[in-house]
């Protein structure tokens, strides 16, 4: 997507460290999950729970993932449609693999190779044949999907090993599931990646100006491919953990993930056109929508209307520092 | 230009006609005129929502929320009609125009005034349209006996040979062919496609035509709330749930560029109807409909990739030089 942006406005001088802090994007986000938090503890006695914490944990661990790795994908200026479609695909062939008597290990591995490789086939369509990436992964969102249920039809696989269910329903220690530990340990390496090392530059570089970045000498093309692997890998581990929960599969299963996934790295503070964005603020944006969607799921307000308060948060935290920068600025000049 | 686009549009049309010719090669059936009467009424309403579709995309923008714009309209008219039996049918089409023109001018006051991009709005009021839809009907489904003959009769009755259906996007596509290529505001859209600062200095308001586009592509989810709740006579909060994309991808492999500017009326309608012939042949040439996903995902990658040749401007030909490099 190209939209054009709007011009910049430049300050006399710059903010202090504190103010910049104060009316960063990660600020806004960690005010506006204190707000869902004690909204919650207050409209629920059941909320302020650890058990009920931990489940909470539950409901976006598994998009959290892959919107760590879409971050950085929609920072370098792409974005994938297909992770949801990936997912699938990748559960398909790890119910194959069962029905064909394979154990845990060999499961797991299938299950992210094939990730892998499908991340691998959009970074080459994108990157070797100049696509853009968000028809591409439509296609392929299509593609892999129709292959699950070339397979599957309206059937299901079943019979996953009790040694597989560790994945998606384990705890590591007292309430701290597996898959919360693994997001975590999973947060801090992308937060590394992103922010700490050449590579990461590297991105925003990209995402700033690809021409600027590609004759400064930045691979382009190579970058972009390893960040599609990257997603495709994310998608390929999502779907281990979320085979393991449900211990079955459809070529239903989750449906509808990509765009939560996208709404989430959108509300982490990561510009949809590319160059700007933090790991705090997606893992920040993970945590609100868990907040949101099992705060509300407590007062028995159903799933869909819940969509509606997710869909309202995103517009409302993207609109209201652009209203914010506006009204300063008329105040100003 | 002109040329080149003229060019495409025949290419897609031979396809079209060889993928008609293989099909008869199975089922001989298929090609006979009274059958592609059929495929063409089956494919209308995904022509009308292209043709929204089409007109947003020209301007570099993108228009997910159809879909769920769709879901909430065809629930609006459906519960006016169960509630209110006696309200004309004429009247019902236009409350459903002006419900999908307040939806999509929503869509386009946020793109306009807050400058926010198109995707982020979209991608917001996919999830809010669809959650009002549930909020309106509190989970209910308006069911076939609740709806009057005439809601569900208007659209199947014959006028010349032609379901009424047919006729009213066969009047859709004559008015978008007027806009796009005989007013000021077609050739505005086509330009802000193209370049959007320069149209700035040409005298185009960049965000107003948006919004506009925002209005139109609106206004034909909400036509088409009504046609598509009264062609399956159920109105509930699933329906047409994930259709936006099968809306983008008709205009995909109709030629019309994501990256804004390139696209034709007539390449939208073709993008659609070469999907509707892919899901109305299969069953009948004994393919499991399971097949069409994975079909119509592997024509959509096709099509870019043959699209994107045409595409390539000089400068970015240099650019793949470099990287080649």
């Amino acid at each position: 997507m190209t939209d054009t942006p709007a011009p910049r406005h430049i300050p006399d001088r710059l903010d202090t460290p504190f103010s910049s802090a104060i009316f960063s994007w990660e600020a806004l986000l960690v005010a506006v999950a204190v707000a869902i938090f004690a909204v919650n503890s207050f409209a629920s006695p059941y909320f302020l729970d650890a058990w009920s914490l931990s489940d909470l944990t539950f409901n976006f661990t598994e998009k959290a993932l892959i919107a760590l790795a879409m971050a950085l994908l929609i920072i370098s200026g792409e974005i994938d449609l297909s992770v949801a479609a990936i997912i699938a695909l990748a559960s398909t062939m790890m119910g194959m693999a069962v029905q064909a008597g394979a154990g845990t290990p060999v499961l797991v591995a299938i299950g992210i190779l094939v990730g892998l490789g499908c991340g691998a086939f959009n970074g080459l369509l994108v990157t070797r044949l100049g696509l853009p990436s968000i028809v591409v992964t439509i296609g392929t969102m299509s593609l892999f999907r129709g292959i699950a249920f070339i397979v599957l039809g309206d059937q299901a696989y079943k019979g996953y090993p009790a040694s597989f269910a560790f994945f998606g329903q384990g705890y590591v220690w007292w309430v701290v599931s597996f898959e919360l530990t693994l997001l975590l340990v999973a947060a801090v390496i992308y937060w590394f990646l992103l922010h700490r090392t050449s590579f990461g530059r590297r991105v925003f570089a990209i995402g700033n100006n690809p021409v600027a970045a590609q004759f400064s000498g930045v691979r382009v093309g190579r970058i972009k491919f390893i960040l599609f692997c990257l997603t495709g890998l994310m998608a390929g581990i999502a779907s281990v953990l979320i085979t393991s929960r449900l211990g079955s599969t459809r070529p239903s299963i989750a449906q509808g993930y990509e765009l939560e996934v996208i709404t989430m790295v959108v509300l982490g503070g990561v510009s949809i056109l590319g160059g700007a964005g933090s790991i705090l603020g997606v893992v920040l944006a993970a945590f609100i929508m868990g907040l949101v969607t099992f705060g509300l799921g407590l007062l028995n307000v159903p799933g869909i209307v819940m969509s509606i308060f997710i869909g309202l948060l995103l517009i409302i935290v993207i609109a209201l520092p652009i209203v914010w920068r506006r009204l300063r600025r008329e105040r100003f000049t | 230009m002109k040329a080149l686009l003229r060019y495409r549009e025949v290419w897609l049309l031979a396809a079209i006609v060889v993928l008609i010719g293989l099909i008869s090669m199975r089922f001989p059936g298929f090609a006979a005129f009274g059958n592609l009467r059929q495929v063409f009424n089956d494919t209308s309403i995904l022509m009308i929502l292209a043709l929204g579709q089409m007109v947003v995309i020209l301007t570099r923008s993108i228009d997910l929320s159809m879909a769920s714009n769709l879901c909430f309209t065809g629930m609006v008219v459906a519960m006016l009609n169960a509630a209110h039996p006696a309200i004309p049918i004429p009247l019902l089409i236009v409350i459903a125009l002006l419900v999908g023109l307040v939806l999509g001018a929503i869509n386009g006051f946020l793109v306009w005034r807050l400058n926010i991009p198109s995707i982020v709005v979209t991608l917001g009021t996919l999830t809010i349209y669809r959650g009002a839809t549930f909020v309106i009907s509190g989970g209910a489904w308006v069911n076939a006996d609740q709806m009057s003959p005439d809601f569900i009769g208007l659209q199947r009755a014959a006028f010349l040979g032609i379901p009424v259906l047919s006729w009213i996007t066969i009047l859709v596509i004559a008015l978008f062919f007027l806009l796009m290529t005989r007013t000021a505001l077609g050739r505005s859209i086509y330009a802000i496609g193209v370049n959007p600062t320069a149209s700035i200095y040409a005298g185009i308001d960049v965000g107003r035509t948006r919004f506009i586009v925002f209005c139109i592509s609106g206004m034909a989810a909400g036509l088409c709330g009504y046609l598509w709740i009264s062609r399956y006579v159920i109105a509930s909060v699933e329906v047409a749930n994930g259709y936006e994309l099968n809306i983008i991808a008709a205009c995909v492999i109709g030629g019309i560029s994501i990256a804004g500017g390139i696209g034709s009326v007539g390449g939208a309608v073709l993008g659609a109807l070469f999907l509707g012939i892919i899901s109305n042949a299969l069953p009948v040439i004994n393919i499991s409909p399971f097949w069409q996903m994975a079909i119509s995902g592997s024509a959509i990658i096709l099509a870019v990739v043959l699209n994107a040749r045409g595409e390539r401007r000089q400068g970015r030909i240099i650019l793949k030089k470099a990287e080649a490099a």
